[in-house]
């Protein structure tokens, strides 16, 4: 590349914005989808939604391939270690969205058998609420997730910082 | 309701072959309930399902209720769903277990081979213990779950502790029941 390291300076933080620029605009998700949810992933995801204009459009059924970690529908207790064998087999840099609100928070699963919100067990970058979310909620937190991309601290190996 | 003697064929039978121990029946628009005692629910299920007269050869449902708010006692009730392929029939069986601390009933799993999966989730959700089940464990929720959630105590918001990941294999790999 030219750089020799990264030491703070003038070229680093420019460093650090492009690729910033560059990722927020090449998400891949892995969509997990475990509900009711998934019906307005579906949706969102179609092209009359068109994510492509963001770039997150492709959806990896890897988790090692994804960098956007889309978390669709109810949690249970016994899916949780599940999520987070999931979520600890994606490379870094990485992102999680909780996508309705039983992710965010366990909706109206206030039961036995659900998980109160996913950042109980991995830590979020975005949450969507809605039961289910309209897809330009979907938008605007993909929208919001970006501007959260570019103002992180990247560097070119190693996971992102707040800046 | 009502102890008033019912005049049915099955429930004539019944009573015919285990007088007493039919503690109480009713009928609700042509459905027909009889509660046997707890010692005798196991010979009465084998018996309607072998008596000719009976025939109940399909065990539809085994679920049970917790009665804690209804201040009735004993607490819990099994209660079995019963049908007749050969008369298109149906039956309800009713037992209660003696004991609110420790329910206990006989497994009607070798009466009944569909009765395995149902007597393992009334275990699971109400702590009802089936004795002479093969392979009585949680079937729903996992070991590190304490208590029974259907259980009319259990507090609607109580949190269970995260569970970590298990390996893929059962405890009895390939054995399903």
């Amino acid at each position: 590349m030219g750089v020799e390291g990264e030491r703070p300076g003038f070229l680093t933080s420019r460093l650090s914005d492009g690729i910033a620029w560059a990722r927020k605009w090449s998400l891949f998700p892995y969509p997990f989808v475990t509900a009711c949810c998934g019906m307005e992933y579906m949706s969102v995801s179609s092209a009359h939604y068109d994510l492509d204009r963001f770039g997150a459009a492709w959806p990896r059924f890897s988790p090692r391939q994804a960098d956007m970690l889309l978390v669709v529908g109810t949690i249970s207790q016994k899916m949780a270690p599940v999520l987070n064998r999931v979520y600890e087999q994606m490379c870094e840099p990485k992102w999680v969205v909780a996508f309705g609100v039983c992710t965010c928070t366990g909706g109206f699963y206030d039961n036995y058998a659900t998980v109160q919100g996913i950042d109980r067990i991995i830590p979020v970058d975005c949450y969507i609420p809605g039961c289910p979310p309209r897809p330009e909620t979907v938008l605007d937190a993909l929208m919001k997730l970006q501007a959260k991309i570019q103002k992180q601290h990247h560097e070119l190996v190693g996971p992102v910082r707040s800046a | 309701m009502t102890d008033t003697p019912i005049d049915h064929p099955v429930l004539m039978q019944l009573r015919e072959q285990f007088g007493t121990a039919i503690v109480e029946t009713h009928e609700f628009r042509g459905d027909v309930t009889a509660v046997v005692q707890a010692a005798s629910y196991h010979a009465a299920v084998r018996f309607l399902r072998d008596d000719p007269v009976c025939d109940f050869d399909f065990l539809a449902d085994l679920t049970a209720v917790d009665r804690l708010k209804l201040k009735q006692k004993p607490r819990f009730e099994i209660i079995l769903h019963l049908y007749s392929r050969a008369r298109n029939a149906r039956f309800r069986l009713k037992t209660r277990p003696e004991s609110d601390h420790d329910p206990v009933v006989a497994s009607v799993v070798d009466i009944y081979p569909a009765a395995n999966w149902p007597e393992r989730e009334v275990y699971d959700m109400f702590g009802v213990r089936f004795e002479g089940h093969p392979n009585l464990k949680r079937i729903l929720l996992y070991e590190e779950f304490a208590g029974h959630p259907l259980r009319k105590d259990y507090p609607v918001n109580k949190r269970q502790p995260l569970i970590p990941e298990r390996p893929l294999s059962d405890d009895r790999p390939g054995m399903l029941f």
